[in-house]
Formats: structure tokens, C-alpha cells, sequence
């Protein structure tokens, strides 16, 4: 243990690691350029480095790139990556609300100390969890799907049927391409590009950014330049940090679902900052507040999100599976730097793996310090771009981010496409929140099912395999209760009512 | 003032336009007509994967970009194209690529020969692809859980005989090496069992491990890294690998079963000769390097040195044997 303090904490290895997370924040600023692709670029470089300093700069690369997604969301309603899309929800209200500065340095507050909760968790709590992880077989999966689509509820707070309606058609457009299970191809139109399925990056940056540039384009003319006000905000800091810690339930609840779901493999970032979201507005004291510029929302995305980062490494260290995609990278880094990841890393190779866990610590601390020191500029910076300027500088980019993501000319057109569906669809009162869960969950929900029937049938009970597990049964009891509780909180309401009378 | 709204929005939309115009150049055409006589590498070569990166491709393209780099005297941009399995960065490859030498994409078999058979569109077809080389395998391998009651093929192939159908093994994706392999091995061993894909051979293992199924067709890479946790009944090779020595193979056991997969790489129509035989001599000399060699086969790799000319007969060859593996199953008619 000592070994790996000293290890970590020489000059070298946190120059490289503030560089790494520098370079992490940018790329997870970047719209289409992805955490995972940011760690891959970066891999070549770690093989001359010994195993524990290129295992700190890539774990402070994914830590300064899932925290980078932050900056877009807030600044221009673009999630930089999916792990915020919950975060334009409160995020950019509070920009428009000229509260920006605030919102940023929320988000700073909340990723540095989520992410600290998750590699706590990693530290101490790693063998636990990975064995109920294991325990996560398709019914289960399924099961956890169906629990994340009682969120489309909660997000569509103003019309139930057209969340529901937003969600299906996000599972729809899911299934584009090739089934998970079975291989059929699907819906493809014909278009061989179509086999890979709708790449979900250019979906979110077509359903987030283009309605909102459109809608800024078309009030420069009108002369309502000042949408986002530049005020001398004193006195920003200390209330971020209150709104974090002041009362720190939704905080701590969210790193802790976060630090959870981080451990399931395939569920991730992507889906930890909307059940966090979700769950922070069912227990708030002011739900309908959320939505229009609550820094609670922002607290519960930026904190769940940076808390799957520790934990995402918990099937990767402890059993060699790969939790996440950039996890998935690491493994293979991992695997040429002469590790096998797994139970005997933490006998054979302890030093490498603690020096690991010890440098993501670290990479906390330097986010804190980055965001905090760099929030105003950054903001100020970008408000002051006049919007004529502003608004095609975020269309190129979202272009170059979208083409940058598998080089496919096709998830340009898809974006596009994605951001004109979206500015109708709004018009319409579709809020793009439920439909990208759609997105994001259909896969799951499909895969699940399908394996779990296969399962099922091999074993003689086709669907009663959805229902006979343990674990099943307490994601069922959790949805059933998710789904109830708007007429129970009604309910309860009603009898308040009725006895103050 | 409606106008001057709708004249605004049509700036936005006119840049909209210029922008994507730009961006619609795609990178891989090169604007001059590179001769195959002259020099050639003169800048760097793009190696092309058409997966996520952390699987059994990008972990060998990782061990060979540098001495390939040194060997091309240029450098070597490892890029991912994922999508259909692969179909994606294939058809790119075919359709929308320069025969220069300058962007090479990493080959699967039995991928490039099966999807074309069995999908509608795939983009490509597989005699599109120029095979330069293919210089990796991974076998299939039968595994079951460590605490496992069964210990042997035999004891194996009785269990799912007495239970048809109520065996489960898990394996990495859908037509794939693996799912081919459970479909071949039900047949020979007379037995049925049920596939369970998962997508990508990470996928698979975790469901053993929690006793979701009840065993793995993989292959020997995953065999290797979770040794500890796994008994390995059997490999489906023709003799025993190396990274797996006390592992017999099904053959020794009575069992006629053969599979694989096997990764290469392939340049795109119109490559010429002269460049493929200069790649292929690179490859060639990278897998004759004892650094290589002995990281590959310590993670379960099986090192191939199928040339050219060699790729093209085991791509015939195995054309034949899936096409008739695939009617005989009924997949396709």
C-alpha cells in the first residue's frame, strides 16, 4: 500500500496525470468525442510508460472526460457526452437564467465529489459488489430496462402520454440494424450504413443542439442577443458548493446510484445520471421547479455520472470483466502491459492496482481544482461569443463530432437529421429527454429479454424465468413501487388535505 | 420583421450547407493518383478496425503498430470504424477507399464470408476484400464453470443428451465463429444446446461466472485470461495450442469439430500486387519477432503466417465449407 502512495505521488506521473485530465475535459467537451475514444487515443502512448503511471493518465483522462461533458450541457444545451444528458436539463435553464457560472461550478462541486465516492467505493467496497454484479443475468437486465423506462414519467412532467410516446419511439429507432441476438437485420431502409444501427452520439447532439441553435439563430434577428446574462456574480463558488453540500441528501443519493449502476457492465454513465435525476425530483420538496434551472438537477446528473467512473473499474479489477467501453480499453491496456486483469492482479500485481485506485483519487481532486479555477473563464469566455458567431462554431463542431465518431459520413446526416425530427417534435410539446432514454434502454430491454426467454426455454419455462429470480423480484417490487408513487404522493396529499379541514 | 427572421435562419441554414459540403470530403481519398511503382509507404497508413476498441483485433493491432511503423518507416494510425458487426468498416473499405495502401482494415473469418450469405445487404462482398494477410486465430474452445459437476466432453455430451435443449452456452455474437461452433458441434456430438450470443466475447464469461449458463463455446484468448475460473473441456483445433497445453482437442477426443476464428488483414479493391506483397513481407517480419510472438501466444493467440496467396485458398476453402455448413443447418437455401 505504501509502495503505491510513493509510486503515485512522484513529479512525473502527476505531470502526465494533469495533462491527462486536461486533455480528458477537453475531449469530453467535445461533442461525438467520446470518453471511450479519448482513452483508446491515448493508449499507444501509455506502453512506454511503466503499468501504474499509464494506468493513472488513462483513469485521468476518463475521469477529466465524463466531467467535460458537463461544460456543453450547461453552456449550450449539448451533452458533451451521454452520461449528461441529464444535465442540459437544469444546466442550461440556469444559463438562460444568467446563472451559468453557477451552474458550472455546481457541476464542478458535484463530479469531484461524486467521483471521490465512487473510487471509495472501488477501494473498499470492489469484491461485494462485483459478485452481486455476476448475479445480473438477463432477466435481471430486462427488468432494470423496464425500471429506467418508469423514468420517461418522471421526465415528461408535463404530459405523460407523449413521454411514453417519445420512449417508444426512441426503442423503435434502437432497433434499427442488426438485433443483438440473432443477427437479423432490421429497419436499414436499404442502407447498408443502417446495419450498425442509429449512433446514439449523433442522435444526442442532433436531439440537444440543433433545436437550440435554430431556435438562437432565429431570435438574432429579433434582437434578443441578451438570452444569456453576463452579470459580475460574486460570491458563485461558495454558493455552488451549498448547493451541493448544504443539504447533501441528493448528492449523496446520487453518487451512491451512480457508484451502483456504474458496476452493472453495459449500464453505465449513460443511465446512472437519469435515474439520479429522476430520483432527485420525485424527492424533492419542489418538483416542478425541476426542469426550468434547479441546481439540484444538476448535482444529481454531474454527481451519479462522475461516480460511475470508480466503480466502472470494479468488474474490470476484480473479476476481468469490463464494465464500460472505456473499460473495455483499459482491459486491453491492461492485458499488453502484461496485467491480467482479474482476483490475482490484487496478489500478484497489489502495487499496480492501488497506485490505480490511489491516482483516480487524485484525478478527483484535480478536477476540482481545473473546473474551479478555469469555470469563470470558460464561461465568460463563451458568453461573450456573439451569437451570429457562436451559433455556426457549435453546428461545425457538432459536425466534426459526429463524423469524428466512427468516421461515417452517415452519422453527419443522421445528426442532422435527428436535430430537425427534434426542433418539430418540440413544437409539438416532445420533450427529447423520454426519446433518448428509448434510445438508450431499447438495446438493453431487447437483449435482456431475449436472452432471458432463450434461457427460459432451455430450462423449460419460457417466461417464468422473468419472474422466479431474486433479484428480478426486487427490480420488479422497485418498478411497481416507481410507477405508483405520483397517486400514493396524491393520495397522501388528499388525506393532509382532508385532515386540516 | 418576418423577413429579416426568415433571413437570418437562412444564413444559419446556407452555413449549415457549406459546412456539411466541407465535411462531406471524406479523409480516405487521397487527391493524387498514387502509382503503385513509386515509393511507397510515403505517409502514414491508416489501420483500419471495424470494432470497439478493447477486443481480440485492437489488442493485436496495438502489439503491432509499432513494429510495423518501424518496418514501413512511417506511421501507423490505428482507427475504429465499429458498426454490423464489422459490415461497416468492410463496406467502407470497399466502396469508399483508395487502393493506395494508405488505409488497410483489419479481416475476421469467418465474419467476411458468412454475413454476405446471410444478410441481404451487407455492402460488400467477400471476394471485394484483397486478403495481404492473416496472421491470428483463436479456436473455440468448450468451457464450464470451475465447480462444474461435468469434467469431461463425454460426460458432457451425456448431460445434454439426457436434457435436450436445456444446455446453455454462451458465446460472442450471432453467425460468428462461436455461434457457428455450437450449431457444428450440436451436430457432430448429436445433441442439442441452447446459443445464448452475447455481444463480444467480454460479454459471455460474466454469464458463466454468475451461473446464468451453463457453459462457454469462446475462445482460447478468454479461455487464457480466466483460467483460474473455468474448466476447459475441450479445443476445437487441429492439434493442442500452446497457451492451453493440457486442454486436448475434440479430434483426440472423437470428435470431428473444427472452428475458429482467424483475423487478418485486407486491402481494398485494385490494391496492387506490389504493395500487398510489401505489406505482407511486413507482417510477415513482425511475426517473427520473439517479442511478438511470445506476448501473442501467452494471451491465447494462435500466430498464423497465411500470405497473400495462402488467404485467398483459406478463404475459398472455407467459402465451401460455411455455405454448406449454413444449408446444411437450414440457415440459408
Amino acid at each position: 500500500m505504501l509502495d503505491a502512495f510513493i509510486a503515485v505521488f512522484n513529479f512525473k506521473l502527476i505531470i502526465f496525470m494533469l495533462l491527462g485530465t486536461i486533455g480528458g475535459m477537453i475531449a469530453g467537451a467535445l461533442p461525438g468525442f467520446s470518453a471511450t475514444m479519448a482513452v483508446a487515443l491515448i493508449v499507444p502512448f501509455t506502453f512506454v510508460m511503466d503499468p501504474i503511471t499509464g494506468l493513472a493518465v488513462l483513469g485521468a483522462i476518463y475521469t477529466g472526460a465524463i466531467y467535460g461533458g458537463c461544460f456543453p450541457a450547461i453552456l449550450v444545451n449539448t451533452p458533451g457526452t451521454p452520461s449528461s444528458i441529464g444535465t442540459t436539463f437544469d444546466g442550461y435553464p440556469m444559463t438562460r437564467n444568467g446563472r451559468g457560472e453557477e451552474a458550472l461550478h455546481t457541476a464542478t462541486f458535484a463530479s469531484a465529489g461524486g467521483g471521490l465516492i465512487g473510487v471509495l467505493v472501488l477501494i473498499f467496497l470492489s469484491i461485494p459488489l462485483a459478485r452481486v454484479a455476476l448475479k445480473f443475468g438477463p432477466p435481471e437486465y430486462f427488468w432494470l430496462a423496464m425500471f429506467g423506462v418508469t423514468i420517461i414519467a418522471s421526465l415528461s412532467s408535463k404530459s405523460l402520454l407523449k413521454g411514453i410516446t417519445g420512449g417508444v419511439l426512441g426503442f423503435l429507432i434502437s432497433m434499427i440494424g442488426i438485433a443483438p441476438i440473432g443477427g437479423d437485420v432490421r429497419f436499414t431502409m436499404g442502407i447498408s450504413t443502417f446495419q450498425g444501427g442509429v449512433e446514439i452520439l449523433s442522435v444526442l447532439i442532433g436531439f440537444f443542439c440543433i433545436p437550440e441553435m435554430l431556435r438562437i439563430a432565429g431570435e438574432i434577428r429579433k434582437n434578443k442577443l441578451a438570452d444569456v446574462k453576463v452579470e459580475r456574480q460574486t460570491g458563485v463558488i461558495k454558493k455552488a458548493f451549498l448547493n451541493n453540500f448544504q443539504k447533501p441528501v441528493n448528492f449523496l443519493k446520487s453518487s451512491i446510484i451512480g457508484s451502483f449502476i456504474g458496476v452493472l457492465p453495459g449500464a453505465g454513465g449513460n443511465i446512472a445520471n437519469l435515474v439520479a435525476y429522476s430520483e432527485a425530483q420525485r424527492s424533492s420538496s419542489d418538483p416542478e421547479s425541476f426542469g426550468t434551472g434547479n441546481p439540484a438537477g444538476v448535482v444529481a446528473t454531474e454527481s451519479s455520472n462522475n461516480a460511475t467512473v470508480g466503480s466502472a473499474m470494479v468488474p474490470l479489477l476484480t473479476l476481468g470483466i469490463p464494465g464500460s467501453p472505456a473499460a473495455a480499453v483499459l482491459y486491453g491496456a491492461l492485458l499488453i502491459q502484461g496485467l491480467t486483469p482479474g482476483p490475482e492482479l490484487f496478489t500478484t500485481n497489489a502495487t499496480v492496482v492501488y497506485g490505480f485506485m490511489i491516482a483516480l483519487l487524485v484525478a478527483q481532486f484535480m478536477i476540482l481544482i481545473l473546473g474551479l479555477a478555469m469555470g469563470k473563464n470558460i464561461y465568460s469566455a463563451v458568453t461573450k461569443i456573439p451569437a451570429g458567431v457562436l451559433v455556426p462554431s457549435v453546428i461545425f463542431l457538432s459536425v466534426l463530432g459526429s463524423f469524428a465518431i466512427r468516421n461515417n459520413v452517415m452519422d453527419v446526416i443522421v445528426m442532422f437529421i435527428s436535430g430537425l425530427i427534434a426542433y418539430t417534435l418540440k413544437e409539438f410539446g416532445f420533450h427529447a429527454g423520454p426519446i433518448v432514454l428509448g434510445l438508450i434502454l431499447g438495446p438493453i430491454a431487447e437483449k435482456g429479454f431475449v436472452q432471458g426467454y432463450l434461457m427460459g426455454v432451455a430450462s423449460g419455462q419460457p417466461l417464468m424465468i422473468f419472474l422466479t429470480r431474486p433479484i428480478s423480484i426486487i427490480l420488479i417490487i422497485i418498478t411497481i413501487m416507481a410507477v405508483s408513487w405520483p397517486y400514493i404522493r396524491m393520495l397522501r396529499e388528499k388525506k393532509h388535505k382532508g385532515v386540516t379541514i | 420583421m418576418k423577413f429579416k427572421k426568415t433571413n437570418s435562419l437562412l444564413n444559419v441554414l446556407l452555413i449549415l450547407v457549406l459546412v456539411f459540403g466541407l465535411a462531406g470530403c471524406t479523409t480516405q481519398k487521397s487527391s493524387e493518383k498514387d502509382t503503385a511503382a513509386v515509393e511507397y509507404p510515403t505517409k502514414p497508413v491508416h489501420y483500419v478496425l471495424p470494432f470497439e476498441p478493447g477486443g481480440e483485433s485492437d489488442i493485436t493491432a496495438r502489439l503491432q503498430q509499432k513494429p510495423l511503423e518501424e518496418i514501413l518507416g512511417t506511421s501507423v494510425i490505428v482507427q475504429y470504424m465499429p458498426g454490423g458487426g464489422g459490415a461497416l468498416g468492410w463496406q467502407q473499405l470497399v466502396t469508399d477507399t483508395q487502393p493506395d495502401g494508405y488505409t488497410i482494415t483489419g479481416s475476421n473469418l469467418p465474419h467476411i464470408i458468412v454475413q454476405p450469405l446471410v444478410r441481404d445487404d451487407t455492402g460488400y462482398e467477400t471476394d471485394q476484400l484483397v486478403p495481404i494477410y492473416y496472421f491470428q486465430a483463436t479456436p473455440n474452445i468448450l468451457a464450464v464453470g470451475k465447480d462444474s459437476p461435468i469434467n469431461s466432453v463425454d460426460e458432457f455430451v451425456a448431460y445434454a443428451k439426457e436434457n435436450p435443449g436445456a444446455v446453455t452456452l454462451a458465446g460472442s455474437g450471432s453467425y460468428s465463429a462461436n455461434h457457428l461452433g455450437v450449431l457444428e458441434f450440436n451436430k457432430v456430438a448429436g445433441i442439442e444446446t441452447t446459443y445464448i450470443p452475447e455481444t463480444g466475447s467480454g460479454g459471455a464469461v460474466p454469464q458463466l461466472l454468475g451461473g446464468h449458463v451453463q457453459g462457454l463455446m469462446t475462445y482460447t484468448t478468454m479461455g487464457v485470461s480466466y483460467s483460474k475460473d473455468l474448466k476447459i473441456l475441450a479445443v476445437a483445433s487441429d492439434e493442442r495450442v500452446t497457451s492451453l497445453p493440457d486442454v486436448p482437442t475434440f479430434k483426440e477426443l472423437g470428435y470431428d469439430y473444427v472452428e475458429g476464428a482467424y483475423r487478418g488483414i485486407s486491402g481494398p479493391p485494385g490494391l496492387s500486387e506490389e504493395i500487398v506483397n510489401q505489406l505482407a513481407e511486413a507482417f510477415k517480419e513482425i511475426n517473427a519477432q520473439p517479442e511478438y510472438l511470445a506476448k501473442m501466444k501467452e494471451m491465447g493467440f494462435e500466430v498464423l503466417d497465411y500470405g497473400p496467396e495462402e488467404s485467398k485458398k483459406l478463404i475459398e476453402e472455407k467459402k465451401v465449407y460455411y455455405t454448406k455448413i449454413l444449408k446444411d443447418l437450414e440457415l440459408i437455401d
